[in-house]
């Protein structure tokens, strides 16, 4: 019909066609479509509400945009930057926790950088630099609040209980490992306080962030007797290219769900620089784009990343539920990896230059020191007792036994399948007729971990 | 290092920790492979000029894997201007170094850092493709190639079919990608997905075995196809394989296997890094059962394959066993294996055996003994020719 008298079938459409078949329509109606009134001044599209006509032809162009600000509380001398505001609402037992787990962390990287240089593991991964941010959020949260995190927050599970016993397991493959040995180095986990096992495919963390969350709200829903329980969700403005992120934080607005988004802003995502993984106002801009609230702070500021987590763990938590997004920024002052070497693509002047100029951990240390609450030789004392602490559970981790053979097929699936355990037999044939071929002394139960 | 119970000291000078063990001192099948002395690389030049797919007389010199694929990309840019390499950490020379000096030489307009996403990188591929460029997209790791699938398998390899008449196609498309373990890689440094993309028609999915064999197919797929191309590098093949490789530009034909030892008892057909396990196998069966005479072929191209070259082969031995690394369901395995049988089957002397990594995925402490290794494919090899 269109084709045949355009003119007649399209008024048709519009005028009768239309208001007919939507009539037709059951009683879901769009509450967005109440058509333009003659003289409105402002938009009614369903797209788009409240925006304002107008005659002046202008794009926004982002460079005109003023940058989002950096909140930060302490200067990088340790002195509170707003004096005529409260000092930072933490007891001064608390910031001496914080202050140790970040040294603990930093500590632990030292020591298990080397090691792995030595060839005593395959693989590790420092986070230099970002001890503030992983430390002072976590700080921020319940032992009942979820974490989904990328591979950098060491500091995230020092606060929240993983002991250095549960690091080496991982870190050493053993038998003590929560992972049964299977992960690579530094891909922790921990079923309570929950921070889910570390996935190496970067973002795919953060839509399963906001689904956790809304699950979390469903069930605190339920359940109102107990208190409700945010996810908080980490990741690197490298990873906030990935289609992942921007499904993530638009899934979230629009199921109003309880998660705070932190990404680690540390300029580089392996070699790359922000400047070629982005252009526009960082990461924090994103988060205005989908309607989420959002702040950047100073992540070499412990206190400022702290308090903007209490608050956004509120703001979540408020009018049923919201994600919110940080940005804190920070420098990484370490290879990617130890599989990286960062000289090839930056000026070993401009790392030496970040080490010296700002730090979270000398931060923080100015401030404690300012206070009275620190010195030079509980500084050296402790680092010496972290470093043998260190050092003793990562001899004992590594003489401990691998899991047992049989851990290889378990857990894929809930039950070995019949076509596994064929396997399972197959390979303990192999074994036991080429027994020169395996060593299996180093795992729980030799051969029979296969029966 | 014989276990992790040993001196620290002995572990101090071990290159690295061996996650999944690592050889015994009385081991004589499981040894580490020995790059220098291995039949299937070309270790002096003239081994290299008297096969008959390299261009004859041609200047070459010694690479290892990454370097070839560099010379092929190089010969690319060079020879066409509507060439473009892209991808993750491509501009500094690419984690494994294969697009090294690359953006000195070509400027950063034709060889250029993306940002970190692979649906974006494929999705950016198809397209400059579509208008007439050459782009080679580097996935960084295989294991990170999941969220361009949809562009890969939904765009890429319906392209042509969807156009029709139009014509359009996404010709000179490459994607490549390093796959494979490399002993320590664990869940996602370590996978093999090609089954996962031979499933799907319109794609090729190859895999070289080395580095004069990589710069050949790689420049083939380039500019002597205009089907896209999933080019899949043996990551551990990178540094260890290093071979003669001709200076020139030549290409390998896709889709055509390669007898790269003849035999009459057993075809062993393999692709990637499995042909080392299967050429030690292959010396030792033929040392302890004299007589023995054990053909493989390379099958170099997975899909479209060439069918002809194997099921001659198997008409000829009346065995095959296939070998690959990936899981062994629903794997490459899986499909060479009933067309053999479907195609040979009055000469079947034996059933045909798969010799594949277990149905399960690849945990750092069980690499070695998840994915296959020579005393397994020896057994194979002596489990078939007994039967």
């Amino acid at each position: 019909m269109l084709l045949r008298n355009t003119k007649m079938s399209l008024k048709l459409l519009t005028r009768n066609g239309f208001r007919q078949s939507a009539a037709r329509l059951p009683a879901r109606r769009w509450s967005s479509s109440i058509s333009q009134q003659p003289g409105s001044d402002s938009v009614r599209f369903p797209g788009a509400v409240n925006s304002k006509f107008t005659s002046e032809m202008a794009f926004l162009k982002a460079s005109d945009l003023p940058a989002i600000p950096t909140y930060r509380v302490m200067d990088s001398d340790g002195h509170q930057v707003d004096k005529t505001r409260p000092a930072p609402d933490v007891t001064d037992a608390e910031v001496l926790t914080w202050y140790k787990n970040m040294l603990s962390v930093s500590v632990m990287d030292v020591v298990m950088f080397e090691a792995q240089r030595q060839g005593r593991l395959s693989f590790y991964m420092v986070s230099a630099g970002e001890e503030g941010i992983t430390v002072g959020s976590a700080a921020a949260l319940t032992p009942d609040d979820v974490v989904f995190a990328q591979y950098r927050e060491a500091g995230v599970f020092q606060q929240r209980g993983f002991t250095l016993k549960n690091f080496m397991s991982q870190l050493f493959a053993n038998s003590n490992d929560t992972g049964r040995g299977r992960n690579m180095p530094v891909h922790y986990g921990q079923n309570y306080p929950r921070m889910h096992t570390i996935s190496s495919p970067l973002a795919t963390q953060i839509p399963q962030a906001a689904g956790a969350a809304y699950a979390l709200k469903l069930q605190d829903l339920q359940n109102p007797n107990r208190d409700p329980r945010i996810v908080a969700c980490y990741f690197g403005e490298g990873a906030a290219s990935e289609g992942d992120f921007h499904a993530a934080l638009n899934i979230a607005a629009t199921r109003s769900c309880p998660v705070v988004f932190i990404c680690r802003n540390n300029g580089y995502a392996i070699s790359t620089p922000t400047l070629e993984q982005y252009r526009g106002d960082g990461i924090a801009s994103r988060g205005v784009g989908y309607g989420i609230d959002t702040i950047r702070v100073d992540g070499n500021d412990i206190f400022a990343v702290n308090e903007a987590m209490k608050e956004a763990r509120r703001i979540a938590l408020s009018e049923g539920g919201r994600p919110v997004l940080i940005e804190a920024m920070s420098y990484r002052v370490s290879h990617h990896s130890t599989s990286d070497d960062s000289f090839a693509y930056r000026a070993r002047v401009e790392v030496e230059d970040w080490k010296r100029r700002d730090n979270p951990i000398i931060r923080l240390r100015k401030w404690l020191e300012n206070q009275g609450l620190w010195s030079e030789e509980q500084e050296k004392e402790t680092r010496d007792e972290m470093r043998k602490a260190v050092l003793k559970e990562f001899g004992e981790a590594e003489q401990e036994s691998k899991p047992s053979l049989r851990d290889a097929f378990t857990d894929v699936y809930e039950e070995i399948t019949e076509e596994q355990r064929e396997q399972m037999t197959e390979l303990k044939r192999i074994l036991e007729t080429y027994p020169d071929e395996y060593d299996l002394r180093p795992y729980k139960d030799g051969i029979k971990g296969l029966e | 290092m014989a276990s992790s119970r040993n001196s620290l000291r002995s572990l101090a000078r071990a290159p690295r920790r061996f996650y999944s063990g690592a050889p015994t001192p009385a081991a004589k099948l499981n040894l580490p492979i020995d790059y220098k002395t291995t039949p299937i690389l070309h270790h002096t030049a003239a081994s290299l000029s008297s096969t008959s797919e390299y261009p004859a007389g041609a200047t070459s010199k010694r690479l290892n894997l990454y370097q070839a694929i560099n010379s092929a990309m190089r010969t690319a840019l060079s020879k066409s201007d509507r060439t473009i390499v892209f991808g993750e950490d491509v501009g500094f020379g690419g984690v494994f170094r294969c697009s090294m000096d690359l953006q000195t030489e070509f400027g950063s307009d034709r060889v250029f850092n993306t940002p970190l996403t692979e649906q974006g990188i494929a999705g950016f591929a198809i397209g400059a493709a579509a208008e007439g460029m050459k782009p080679i997209a580097e996935i960084q790791f295989a294991d990170y190639v999941f969220p361009a699938f949809d562009q890969i398998v939904n765009e890429a390899a319906k392209f042509r079919y969807r156009e029709g008449g139009t014509g359009i196609n996404v010709g000179g498309l490459v994607i490549r990608m390093p796959c494979g373990a490399v002993g320590h890689g664990a869940l996602y440094h370590s996978q093999s997905p090609e089954s996962l993309f031979a499933h799907i028609p319109g794609l090729r999915v190859v895999m070289p075995r080395s580095p004069a064999q990589a710069k050949g197919l790689l420049l083939s797929s380039i500019f002597e196809h205009n089907d896209p191309v999933l080019f899949m590098e043996p990551k551990i093949l990178y540094r260890a394989a290093v071979e003669y490789v001709p200076n020139e530009y030549y290409t390998i034909p896709l889709s055509k296997a390669e007898v790269i030892k003849p035999g009459k008892d057993l075809t062993i057909i393999s692709y990637g890094q499995p042909l080392y396990l299967c050429s030690s196998a292959i010396s030792a069966i033929e040392k302890t059962m004299p007589g023995v005479n054990v053909e493989l072929i390379d099958l170099r191209t997975i899909y479209p394959w060439d069918r002809q070259t194997v099921i001659n082969s198997v008409k000829k031995t009346g065995r095959a066993i296939v070998v690959h690394e990936s899981m062994i369901n629903y794997g490459v395995g899986a499909e060479v294996a009933s067309t053999i049988q479907e195609s040979a089957f009055l000469r079947l002397e034996a059933p045909v055996k798969r010799v594949a990594g277990w149905s399960t995925h690849t945990g750092l402490s069980y690499e070695q003994f998840i994915l296959p290794d020579v005393a397994r494919i020896y057994d194979a090899i002596k489990q078939t020719l007994e039967y």
